[in-house]
């Protein structure tokens, strides 16, 4: 190549590399074209308008909260609702002394000890620029003798606050849940989903149950508007506004009535049950005893009352259904046997001659039978009605673990149902891969045979053995679990049906199925284990019993229940479904140290069953509460509002 | 005497891009005196960030860009490191990990790559000029997608863009071919609605506030807002120097650094925001003629590539504060308040100035 060339070579490239130049040099004069546009825009064309929003200065936007969505049952029994209140609040920074203020006011209005320690509490956890209450709902005459006073008190307000309420106190309180004050936790939750915003102005959050989960659609959007304000932040004149989009509301398919009854039904003693219409996955109760009072926490609750609940021994705070777990015990064996049938194994005539033990081949260990002396000739039928341990040892021994577990995982053992409540736990199906990764120790055979009677390290929550319960009932088929049915626009009224989605499909051999029916009615069939369940009833019910052992019980040993601690007794387990022909409910009902499935539980299930089947009610039954209002006067129905700086 | 020093030190500096600079940087103090409340403790560290930032310029303005060209892919190499560094063992300030702590002194690799990266890319280019295939534009933009990725994940999206917008105008003017460039804008253009029907509700929702503000005026459209207010009710001359009310009373956030523009609007009007777009048309257009009078492609494409990224950072700043770009953390370069910015800018400038300076030497 010579000079020349690579002079020429030079120029050309140099050439088009200056074209690239001032194609560049040409979008630089366009973007800054635009930009002056935009400045000569604001700062001529809307001037006037820039120039007033400034002159006023002082504009200030003030959220408008949205009002919360109310919560329905199926009949339109309200569960929660707002209504306004005159709360007195104090902002901290602007009181010199906060304790003599509160001394000083507590002589116009009445304020408790426990006012003082909540105000305290929510004073710890708050801005010092922000609002806090120190009595809620005051009455008439309180709100007059203040106002009057007012002057005396800089800094302190009497604000109409939207308070939520649960008219029905501590009726369905797992279910429904609470609101509770926004606290740091979820000032981060919000601001990681980009909802922060969206609670200017807002101090309450969904906290458990119906109300965290359904939290977005409940809480509506904020609406804003802008003032113009003095220099005493106060506003003089709305500029422009937004108005707030109301939460919408939620419809349950829980019968309050229903849930009364059930809750009722358990007494004094703890325990869960839930109760589900097979055909649609529709729960229609949703019990956790003991319960506890939902309004409690929507002010802020005070710390006596925590405390009482938090270290009560009974636990009240626990959402059983879904975080209480237990061993299925015996209500496993309706399951065990379908897993059996299904593998080809202990079909009709199959039966066996029961000792009252079985042993594994080669070992001299007895795995008893419920029954010392044995049942005699048990078939699977029969095994299911007498709940036969020994037949179900052997069946287990037989079929393997795995080929158990596979099977049972499809009626839900082991994974969430996806009901929409938050915090449910998965339960525990076990299998060899499981124990060695969580002990690092070896798969014993025994630990096959116990798994046959849903003992081990099996466990579950009443939530995944109603459930399994429904799936069974509808013939292999599981609709997903819900407690909303539809969801309500405020303004407009209009109803979104939430959509009924099948989540699996078992395929079931009809035959096979119904063995197991028959055996589930025989149990409350005069020689079954709960024989009180279906006595009289118009109605045939699919039944099955359990218990699950709290203490271990030695070798040789025997359980005797009228020596142990109330606490160390058996849970007793209950699963049925009804009418057995055509099911309309599945329910589980667990009863914390209650002995015997068939004698605790069972009855709790007749009540349930004949109220929802009949429309029969228990004769103790007292009426559900109408919307009744706690004693404080209703403040005028205006929109609150929040001064924002 | 007095005389030889003093063109001995000028030797390498371009006086009319010096002029510019300088005005623009007398400008900005000016504003932000009045930014900051009237502080002359920020004036004086803004001087101080000043004087660092030219004596940078000065050192750079003295390296022959043939020194540039051989530290390039050491220099780039070295960044990435210390990226990855960060990522690892990074400070975690204001809720990203930028900074990395030497136990000596505690450094920003990110501002570093803003150089780098277009330093490499030049390199890259200039050695495979005889050459040159599609292949190595691809290879181009993987030595410009690892820092990239690095910084979006601190997360330090303006800085991210400023260094993706460096090296993509290397590529452009190392000839990428116009087809494929309205190809690349087709395409993204036909992809952009089936993206967004890939994403979650909530992701839309941020992606909306972003680009129309006035959708979340109490969360991020706030900023916004409150600098248009403050902008639009300067008018054409401005309300004066220290008189701006907006700006005086507190209503707008972050206004000594990435929102100073609202000050100076407001302060100084239509007439000092045009003012402000002339110097740095100047500036930039200076940087464009020193990139076409380059005499290797090393020098061409890195002088080009340094004169349109400080196009970028004035083109991102000035957009979003006036509310027609997405608020992104970008600064108003030579104005806003803060020094490790300035200091990569100048010595963007230094680079600049040694291209010119030193071309007679090569020329011969």
């Amino acid at each position: 190549m010579n000079v020349r060339s690579e002079l020429k070579n030079y120029r050309q490239e140099s050439y088009y590399f200056r074209i690239r130049l001032a194609v560049a040099a040409a979008f630089v004069l366009f973007c800054f074209g635009i930009l002056a546009a935009r400045l000569f825009y604001l700062q001529m064309a809307k001037h006037e308008h820039y120039h007033t929003l400034a002159e006023n200065n002082r504009i200030s936007l003030v959220p408008i909260v949205p009002n919360r969505g109310l919560i329905f049952d199926k009949n339109g029994v309200v569960l929660a609702h707002n209504f306004f209140v005159y709360t007195l609040e104090i902002t901290p920074a602007r009181v010199k002394d906060v304790e003599e203020t509160i001394n000083q006011l507590s002589e116009l209005v009445e304020i408790g000890t426990l006012d003082r320690k909540r105000f305290k509490k929510i004073l710890s956890e708050s801005q010092e620029f922000e609002s806090v209450p120190l009595r809620t709902h005051l009455n008439e005459a309180e709100a007059a003798r203040f106002a009057v006073n007012r002057y005396r008190f800089p800094g302190v307000e009497i604000k109409s606050r939207l308070f939520r309420h649960y008219p029905q106190g501590a009726l369905g309180s797992h279910l429904v849940g609470y609101i509770g004050r926004i606290n740091d936790k979820d000032l981060i939750n919000l601001k990681e989903s980009g909802e922060l915003s969206n609670y200017k102005g807002s101090d309450h959050i969904g906290k458990s149950g119906l109300e965290e989960y359904y939290e977005s659609i409940l809480h509506g959007k904020t609406g804003f508007k802008q003032v113009e304000t003095d220099s005493g932040g106060h506003a003089v004149r709305v500029l422009s506004s937004t108005p707030p989009v109301p939460g919408d509301n939620l419809i349950l398919s829980v019968d309050s009535k229903l849930q009364k009854i059930g809750e009722d039904a358990f007494g004094d003693r703890r325990g869960a049950m839930v109760a589900i219409q097979p055909k649609t996955g529709e729960v229609l109760a949703y019990v956790s005893m003991p319960t506890f009072d939902s309004n409690l926490f929507v002010g802020g609750i005070d710390t006596e009352n925590w405390k009482a609940l938090n270290e009560s021994l009974d636990k009240p705070l626990i959402n059983r259904p879904l975080r209480g777990i237990y061993p299925p015990g015996s209500t496993f064996k309706p399951f065990i046997a379908l897993a059996g049938l299904e593998a080809g194994r202990r079909a009709p005539p199959f039966s066996i001659n029961d000792p009252g033990f079985f042993t594994l081949p080669g070992n001299t260990h007895r795995y008893r039978d419920w029954k010392p002396q044995g049942h005699g000739v048990v078939d699977m039928r029969k095994a299911i009605t007498i709940s036969c341990d020994t037949f179900f040892y052997g069946l287990a021994h037989e079929m393997g673990i795995h080929a158990m577990t596979d099977f049972v995982r499809h009626f839900g053992f082991g994974q969430r149902s996806g009901i929409d409540i938050s915090g449910e736990l998965e339960g525990l199906l076990p299998t060899p891969e499981w124990k060695k990764r969580r002990w690092n120790q070896p798969w014993y055979p025994g630990e096959t045979v116990i798994f046959g009677i849903g003992q081990g390290y099996m466990l579950a929550t009443p939530m995944q053995l109603a459930q399994a319960t429904a799936i069974f009932a509808n013939n292999g088929v599981a609709m997903k679990p819900h407690l909303v049915t539809g969801i309500q626009e405020a303004s407009s009224g209009a109803i979104r049906t939430v959509e009924q989605v099948v989540t699996d499909r078992i395929e079931l051999k009809p035959e096979n199925v119904e063995i197991v029916r028959k055996g589930m009615e025989d149990v409350t069939l005069p020689g079954g284990t709960a024989v009180a369940v279906g006595a009289g009833a118009p109605y045939t019910v699919a039944a099955k019993t359990g218990t699950a052992q709290v203490v271990g019980i030695k070798q040789g040993e025997k359980y005797d229940a009228s020596k142990l601690d109330e606490r160390h007794r058996d849970h007793a387990l209950f699963i049925a479904y009804a009418p057995a022909d055509d099911p309309q409910i599945a329910l589980a009902i667990i009863v914390e140290n209650g002995g015997s499935g068939g004698s605790v539980a069972g009855p709790i299930a007749r009540k349930v069953m004949d109220y929802y089947l009949l429309g029969k009610e228990p004769a103790e039954s007292p009426p559900i509460n109408p919307i009744a209002l706690p004693e404080a006067a209703i403040a005028p129905a205006t929109t609150e509002e929040h001064a924002h700086d | 005497m007095i005389d030889r020093i003093y063109k001995g030190l000028v030797r390498h500096i371009d006086g009319f891009l010096m002029g510019c600079l300088l005005l623009t940087l007398l400008l900005g103090l000016f504003v932000l005196y009045s930014a900051s409340g009237e502080s002359s403790a920020r004036m004086f560290a803004q001087l101080t960030n000043i004087s660092v930032a030219l004596l940078v310029m000065w050192l750079a303005a003295n390296i022959p860009p043939q020194h540039l060209e051989r530290i390039a892919l050491p220099l780039y190499l070295l960044g990435v490191l210390l990226l990855l560094g960060v990522a690892l063992f990074g400070e975690i300030t204001n809720g990203a990990r930028r900074w990395l702590d030497l136990g000596v002194a505690r450094i920003q690799p990110s501002e570093l790559m803003k150089i780098a990266v277009p330093m490499m890319l030049a390199w890259y280019f200039a050695k495979r000029e005889e050459s040159l295939r599609l292949t190595d534009y691809a290879i181009a933009a993987i030595f410009l997608a690892i820092p990239a990725a690095f910084i979006l994940k601190q997360p330090d999206l303006g800085t991210t863009l400023l260094i993706l917008g460096s090296g993509i105008f290397v590529i452009y003017l190392a000839g990428f071919s116009w087809k494929l460039i309205i190809a690349m804008a087709v395409g993204a253009a036909a992809l952009a609605p089936l993206l967004w029907t890939m994403l979650h509700d909530y992701q839309r929702r941020r992606i909306i506030i972003l680009f129309d503000p006035h959708q979340d005026p109490l969360g991020a459209g706030y900023h916004t807002i409150q600098a248009n207010i403050a902008i639009g009710s300067g008018g054409l001359a401005g309300k004066g120097w220290l008189n701006g009310t907006q700006s005086q009373l507190d209503f707008i956030p972050e206004r000594t650094t990435d929102f100073i523009l609202a000050v100076f609007g407001e302060e100084f009007g239509l007439l000092g925001n045009l003012l402000l777009l002339l110097l740095f048309t100047l500036i930039i257009g200076r940087g464009l003629v020193i990139a076409a009078q380059a005499q290797s492609t090393f020098c061409r494409l890195l002088a080009g590539s340094i004169s349109l990224t400080f196009f970028t950072y004035a083109f991102v700043n000035i957009g979003m504060v006036s509310g027609i770009l997405p608020v992104v953390g970008v600064p108003l370069p030579l104005i806003s308040y803060g020094g490790t910015s300035l200091v990569t800018l100048m010595l963007g400038f230094g680079i600049l100035m040694s291209i010119q300076t030193h071309k007679k030497l090569v020329a011969t």
